[in-house]
């Protein structure tokens, strides 16, 4: 048997932001590297493998949005055997993905230990229900606020855990009410007049350790019902900036 | 309501794997669906992961979309978790491609590539709100079509389904298409029945309805007549020759969801007439007919352009027969050489050139398992199913292996093969433990493995075991547990040799939906009613179910579940697929039989002189092999 054949060295790392749009939200992330690894290599970018009798492609992710959350900021690094020009890889990346997972910004990464400096996640809930559960969303907040620990439960793989949420929400509001309040579901016509009501929410999550997720925290506002019918949204994950209470583009330092 | 998406969203977070009711792969198709005349949606009655890299609906889909004015979308079996919410919010069985219900459709083929789909496919009836009996079917619900290889007995489902048709499906769902159409443009006229007449008339639709059924007092079938003026009295098969100019799947669905195979399929060769005489596949199919190594090139270029697999699968049912095969390996070895494309021979007689064919495709290093068939243990049993392999070939093949640096060599055989003993199995060890031992040797170390797969073995219509006793689960449990301890109870071998198993009672219901006639066709009711599915999943898989289901229908009957698996059959029986022509003459198939019993082995019809099967002469077919001189060129400007 020959030897695993020898990769060539890499010459270029690039940073790469991307969506998770619509129905493309219930992609797994096995699922997307899936993706994205055989979209590398429909649009011909020249990814670097690692060496060994089964080279990978050399991408690494970073902070990765649960199954069913939409994203409007996930990152990821790729490595490459030559240096490619930033603008056009971004359309044929684009390109060669299905729609619903898009590429939003591609920078040469000139700093190292990207994903450390991810430090927390700006989420929107997008939340549809019967009133009944709607209007306990702003007392469930007030609640969730004034605590200083708020215990949830989640199976994980390692079994069911415990952990604090409260902790690791830098904030939580209610948006102001969108111009319709009243819309009815799909199913009005057949099923009766169902009202629903809408409302937004957004907070902004540590990342760390335990990792809270946005559905943790619809948990841990104890409202019977709530998470099925919310839509969560990643709209931005970065750097934090404690005195301005918001998250920061993470791709700063690679832009200067 | 065309979409039931804006329904079915708010349950996909509560169910396990949402991306596989979600739609949108690449290289999908939603066509208009208002500018479209006939409409399909074509159907694998399994989970989406089994489902989806299915060839046959993606080469129908392709197919059928190509065509003006006819439009295809897809739907795979819902698991159990979603299929109880979509009940208790009215959502009915849609496709993925435009989130439609079923019911919307003209006609709703479903691919049968075992019969362990039929609980699968009313699900999906009665989910998508059409009758299950093709009798109470009206205008508004879609024609049922079974296609696959069950299909070629389906008259266990002959009173759910409105048509079933046999062999290659290309030319035929665009014939039917046609008749559809002309159909509909006329204005319907003479409603559901008269578009089955015609399609009946075409020569390549089996309807059951349009056919009696008799029996004797004792259960066996007295005959099987035409109900109506100019049907055929057998239906026949389709064959499409020249595979050349059917490069489908030109744009393979990839899917984002996690399937069975993770790589792309080109189908090198349809047909085999090794004559395993075991093999439906190999005796429906026939005869061979390559794709050239030129179209086979081309079709794996264009196939990795269009998806970015890694891996491509020469397929077909004895991929290292084609004639050209040597050069097929070394030219796409040599053009894909250090590209990072894995090249593989899915399945692979016993033979040493097999093992120079792997080493070639492996050249950039991925050297995992190889698997070989040898299906029968002892040297006897595998003269009865003409699988024409000694014990050296075995030995001299596996040990080629090990000395080229594959650790990993994986066994198929088959259990409960008719006149087999105990000794025939036990064999089996003895013949791995020498494999294993001659590795140990070529290798000059410990560190060779072989798996042993074993299943039990389930005669199938048109081929020379029709007529065979089934052995029972019983034998075939207790066979498989000497063989088990045969292999673990030796400390020598016990780590080197892996076995896996499928028990015999899966296959005792896999028999009687093989074998099985219409009256059958209440047992598969009776037990989707008390909740079968997923037949093919062993944690879905109920025989208790199943034989509740069978005493309950054939009660005061002679019929029973021993009647159709372990009854060995005459030849003056009429079989319930008499009537239905894969090509095959009965009178060699039965010679065929009496020969096995004999120990008389057969050989290949591409070397050797005609032995007469009659399928060419039937079906008005060839063989289509090459060699064509051609090779594989180099690929520039990339």
């Amino acid at each position: 048997m020959k030897a695993p054949h020898a990769q060539r060295p890499v010459v270029q790392r690039i940073r790469v932001k991307y969506a998770k749009r619509g129905r493309l939200r219930f992609t797994s992330h096995r699922d997307f590297s899936r993706a994205l690894e055989r979209a590398v290599r429909r649009s011909r970018i020249p990814i670097a493998y690692s060496s060994g009798f089964t080279p990978h492609p050399r991408i690494s992710y970073a902070g990765a949005s649960p199954t069913g959350v939409a994203s409007e900021a996930e990152y990821l690094e790729m490595a490459l055997q030559d240096r490619v020009d930033l603008a056009e890889v971004l359309i044929k990346l684009d390109e060669a993905l299905p729609i619903g997972l898009d590429v939003i910004e591609i920078v040469e990464a000139t700093t190292s230990e990207f994903a450390a400096t991810l430090e927390a996640s700006e989420w929107h809930f997008s939340i549809s229900a019967p009133a009944e559960i709607a209007d306990q969303i702003p007392g469930a907040i007030a609640t969730f606020l004034a605590a200083d620990e708020v215990m949830v439960e989640r199976m994980s793989k390692n079994g069911l855990r415990r952990f604090d949420v409260r902790s690791a929400v830098l904030s939580l509001a209610e948006q102001a009410p969108p111009e319709v309040p009243e819309v009815t579901d799909g199913n009005s016509t057949t099923m009766g007049e169902r009202a629903l009501r809408s409302a937004i929410l957004e907070a902004v999550i540590r990342h760390g350790s335990p990792s809270v997720r946005p559905d943790d925290l619809l948990a841990a506002l104890r409202i019977e019902g709530l998470a099925s019918r919310a839509i969560v949204t990643r709209l931005a994950q970065g750097p934090f900036d404690e005195r301005a209470g918001a998250v920061t583009d993470p791709f700063g330092p690679d832009r200067k | 309501m065309p979409s039931v998406w804006s329904d079915l969203e708010p349950l996909l977070l509560q169910v396990s794997k949402p991306i596989q009711y979600v739609g949108g792969e690449l290289n999908s198709t939603v066509k208009d669906w208002d500018s479209a005349e006939v409409r399909w949606v074509l159907m694998y009655p399994d989970a989406y992961e089994v489902g989806l890299p299915n060839q046959g609906v993606m080469i129908l889909y392709e197919v059928l979309n190509e065509v003006e004015g006819v439009l295809a979308e897809r739907s795979y079996a819902i698991w159990p978790d979603l299929e109880k919410l979509m009940r208790e919010n009215d959502i009915p069985q849609f496709t993925l491609d435009s989130h439609r219900s079923v019911r919307d459709f003209d006609l709703f083929g479903i691919s049968f590539a075992t019969e362990l789909g039929y609980t699968n496919m009313l699900s999906a009836l009665h989910l998508g709100g059409i009758p299950l009996f093709a009798a109470d079917r009206t205008l508004d619900d879609p024609i049922v079509v079974a296609g696959g290889h069950a299909a070629f007995n389906p008259e266990p489902i002959s009173d759910f389904i409105d048509i079933a048709v046999l062999g290659d499906g290309e030319e035929a769902v665009l014939r039917m298409s046609e008749i559809v159409r002309e159909w509909k443009r006329e204005g319907r006229p003479g409603g559901r029945d008269e578009v089955l007449l015609r399609l009946a008339r075409s020569g390549g639709c089996y309807v059951p309805r349009f056919y009696d059924v008799e029996y004797f007092e004792d259960g066996r079938i007295k005959r099987v007549f035409p109900n109506r003026s100019d049907v055929p009295y057998r239906v026949a098969k389709h064959t499409v020759m020249d595979l050349d100019k059917w490069p489908y799947p030109k744009q393979p669905l990839v899917p984002l969801a996690e399937t069975v195979h993770e790589r792309m399929s080109v189908e090198i060769f349809r047909g085999c007439t090794r004559g395993c005489r075991f093999c439906q596949a190999g005796m429906i199919t026939r005869p061979v007919r390559e794709r050239s190594i030129t179209g086979i090139a081309a079709m794996v270029e264009q196939g990795l352009c269009a998806t970015g697999y890694e891996e491509v699968g020469l397929l077909s049912l004895s991929s290292a027969d084609h004639s050209e095969i040597g050069e097929i390996a070394k030219g796409l070895a040599d053009r894909y050489e250090g590209e990072n494309v894995g090249l593989s021979l899915p399945s692979t007689r016993v033979d040493a050139f097999n093992v120079d064919l792997a080493n070639e495709l492996t050249r950039n290093g991925r050297r995992s398992g190889l698997t070989f068939a040898p299906e029968g243990g002892s040297e006897r049993i595998r003269q009865v199913i003409n699988k024409m392999v000694t014990e050296e070939d075995l030995i001299r093949t596996v040990t080629t292996a090990y000395a080229n640096g594959w650790r990993q060599v994986k066994l198929y055989f088959m259990c409960g093969l008719p006149t087999e003993t105990d000794e025939d199995v036990m064999q089996i060890a003895t013949m791995t433990k020498r494999a294993i031992d001659a590795g140990r040797s070529a290798t000059g170390g410990n560190d060779v493995r072989c798996t042993i797969s074993i299943g039990a073995f389930v005669p199938k219509p048109h081929t020379p075991f029709q007529w065979a006793a089934q052995e029972s689960p019983d034998v075939v449990d207790h066979r498989l547990k000497m063989l088990r301890d045969a292999i673990q109870g030796d400390r020598k071998y016990a780590k080197a040799i892996g076995y896996r198993y499928h028990d015999g009672k899966p296959s005792a219901i896999e028999g009687l939906l093989s074998r099985g006639d219409r009256r059958v066709g209440a047992v598969i009711l009776r037990a989707w009613e008390s909740g079968q599915r997923f037949d093919g999943w062993s944690e879905h898989f109920s025989y208790d179910r199943w034989v509740a289901a069978v005493v309950e229908i054939f009660e005061g009957s002679p019929l029973s579940l021993e009647w159709f698996t372990t009854r060995e059959r005459e030849l003056s029986e009429a079989l319930p697929w008499d009537h239905l022509d894969s090509g095959l003459d009965k009178e060699w198939l039965w010679s065929d039989w009496q020969e096995a019993l004999a120990g008389g082995e057969v050989d290949d019809c591409r070397w050797t002189p005609c032995f007469d099967c009659g399928v060419c002469p039937t079906m008005d077919t060839e063989i289509q092999v090459g060699p064509t001189g051609r090779t594989i060129p180099l690929l520039v400007n990339r």
